[in-house]
């Protein structure tokens, strides 16, 4: 196999530092919305007592989901030896610290102390499935780095593979302890469920997966690196095939609940009468997120970059959908106090929850995707992540014989 | 009035004045000294009867005074660590009222989940929030399965020494320890029993002379969502 030559992009041109700019405008405006928030507190937002999580956590959950979800391609390199994929090993690596970097800045930031972020790293509950999340957290970034070191270091590439078959598991756990934040919450009828992980980690891959495609497309046309067909193939191919997973995972929960007595109330609210929910499931979710998604990509060529790259954000509108009814439909609906009784108070009980998003969180939310872009603009410049080549003769020893 | 009844009188009220500060005495033996810590052998708790509540909500304004949770006029962001809830059967339409708390789980949803801890249950069975651990991640919130828990979304003035607050953190019913401590009832039990129609009973559940553990022991009681299995301190009657 032929050795791949990494280089760092050149990043003086004025695109790339228009990216920047609007990267930094992107996440300056984060910022100010979290100071903003923290200084007026919380109910500047639209959160209340009864959602207490809000647009920040969609934000802040998709990224971190998306996260273990980009090292796929590092994953299918090193867990099950496809070369085709080996060039691609360290952008993965990099997408996949930014964006749990960007994750886990909004959700501090939205913290009703984040100052107090140094107490969280010092004082643990270990019954808390969000006291192994930071380790899981941090775990992984440490990992990953590790990973990219060996990757990088020439005399150190042979351990680069072992390293890469433990943070894919790690990745696995990682997503799984996600999966189980909601999944461990028995109070909540739109949590409470053991197959949240696995779907979790379905949301991972397609999620990820969809941010990596992007990625790539858009560092090899900005700085006009070949990106071979084939590849492109097997990178939507495999992204349908998530697509799929999620659409599984989705309609098995879904379907268990539905089969309880107990669980049609909320079923009724998310998929039928739930009125902003519902639309968003439908048709954010399903219809953009997914059946549009599915399409593109068993249809349409790998030449098509333009569709192709288009199905992917795609994928990504329907996964911030999804986690938008998720999070917040699911917080909308009212836990049964009483049941075969009508509940009312003055608190909310009995009574679908109102939310809407304000400015301040989404703009929190979006600066997390700035944080995570940005570092990957600034890595791509400061280290070669990036292969001279992405050309099928380069990267595929099998296919070199039939394009030769 | 002879004057046999006057001197029956008198007698009576001077052993009554004889005799308040020895009670008064034994009650401040059974409390806690400050420096003692809770222990195990009690567990603190309420009985409710919910068909003696009515429509008043004596409770809750005697809890606010005493706590100091007032809010800005924002029913969606302000604290509020009891309220009245009204259940009607679905069935049958019969309609009902009572008041609702932290619940005091032996084994509570908050405290599993909390990541730092600050969410504890006190050996005597007091659920709490220690404000200087509290990062305000809120999945307590999202985990208790009473919707028991306020985060205080703005800043607090006046708060009182016994409750202290803070912006960005999570706050619950305390089952007002300050006073539990010092030998007392909690503010809600003292002035249902007061102003409201008498439905609520404290005490210390594993005391069988306690009137709550007798009242529980002669009657049935139900928890709140029993399912969950969470054995809570707060227990309801006639529901």
């Amino acid at each position: 196999m032929t050795h791949i030559h990494y280089r760092q992009i050149e990043g003086r041109s004025l695109g790339y530092y228009a990216l920047l700019a609007l990267l930094g405008a992107l996440v300056a405006a984060g910022l100010a919305a979290a100071w903003y928030m923290e200084h007026n507190g919380h109910w500047v937002t639209g959160m209340s007592n009864q959602i207490v999580w809000g647009t920040p956590h969609v934000f802040a959950v998709f990224l971190i989901v998306a996260a273990s979800g980009a090292l796929n391609a590092a994953s299918v390199a090193a867990v099950f030896g496809r070369a085709p994929y080996k060039p691609l090993a360290r952008l993965s690596g990099l997408l996949a610290i930014a964006l749990l970097v960007g994750g886990l800045a909004v959700l501090v930031l939205d913290l009703g102390r984040p100052d107090r972020l140094i107490v969280a790293m010092t004082t643990y509950n270990f019954r808390s499935i969000f006291a192994w999340n930071i380790f899981l957290y941090t775990g992984f970034i440490a990992l990953v780095v590790v990973y990219l070191w060996m990757m990088f270091e020439r005399r150190l590439n042979a351990y680069s593979r072992p390293v890469g078959v433990f943070a894919f598991a790690w990745r696995l756990v990682l997503t799984t302890g996600t999966g189980s934040i909601f999944g461990f919450l028995i109070a909540r009828q739109a949590y409470d469920a053991a197959v949240l992980a696995p779907l979790f980690i379905a949301m991972s891959l397609s999620f990820g997966g969809a941010i990596f495609i992007l990625v790539l497309l858009a560092a090899c046309r900005g700085t006009g690196r070949p990106l071979g067909d084939e590849l492109l193939r097997r990178l939507k191919n495999l992204q349908g095939v998530f697509v799929l997973a999620v659409l599984y995972f989705v309609a098995v929960h879904h379907l268990t609940n539905l089969y309880l007595a107990e669980r049609q109330g909320v079923e009724r609210f998310l998929l039928l009468d739930g009125g902003v929910y519902t639309r968003t499931f439908w048709i954010g979710q399903i219809l953009i997120g997914s059946v549009l998604p599915l399409l593109i990509f068993f249809t349409a060529r790998a030449g098509a970059r333009a569709l192709i790259a288009f199905g992917c954000v795609l994928v990504l509108l329907g996964g911030l959908a999804q986690m938008y009814v998720f999070l917040i439909g699911g917080q909308a609906w009212p836990m049964p106090l009483f049941p075969g009784k009508e509940v009312s108070s003055g608190f909310g009980d009995g009574a679908i929850a109102a939310y809407s998003p304000s400015l301040p969180e989404v703009l929190l939310g979006a600066g997390g995707i700035g944080i995570a872009l940005a570092l990957v603009a600034l890595a791509l410049k400061a280290l070669p992540f990036l292969p001279e080549s992405l050309a099928d003769t380069d990267d595929d020893p099998h296919h070199k014989t039939g394009a030769a | 009035m002879n004057r046999r009844d006057v001197l029956g009188l008198g007698a009576a009220a001077v052993t009554a004045t004889l005799l308040a500060p020895g009670l008064r005495l034994i009650e401040l033996a059974r409390a806690r000294a400050p420096e003692e810590a809770a222990t195990g052998r009690r567990r603190w708790g309420l009985l409710i009867d919910a068909s003696k509540c009515g429509d008043c909500d004596a409770c809750v304004t005697a809890c606010r005074d005493e706590n100091g949770w007032d809010g800005h006029g924002r029913p969606a962001t302000d604290a509020q660590w009891i309220r009245k809830v009204t259940l009607t059967d679905r069935q049958t339409g019969h309609v009902q009222a009572l008041p609702l708390m932290c619940q005091h789980c032996a084994d509570p949803p908050c405290v599993d989940v909390c990541p730092t801890g600050a969410s504890f249950r006190r050996a005597d069975g007091i659920v709490l929030v220690d404000k200087h651990i509290c990062i305000g991640c809120r999945y307590c919130m999202m985990a208790c399965p009473y919707q028991a828990r306020s985060f205080v979304h703005e800043d607090v003035t006046n708060q009182k020494h016994h409750a202290p607050r803070g912006k960005g953190t999570v706050e619950s019913c305390t089952l007002c320890v300050h006073r539990v401590d010092a030998g007392g009832i909690p503010a809600c039990v003292e002035a249902c029993g007061k102003n409201g129609n008498k439905a609520m009973v404290f005490g210390d559940l594993k005391d069988g002379q306690s009137e709550i553990a007798r009242r529980l022991a002669r009657a049935s009681s139900l928890q709140i969502r029993p399912d969950l299995n969470l054995n809570t301190g707060v227990r309801y009657r006639n529901v």
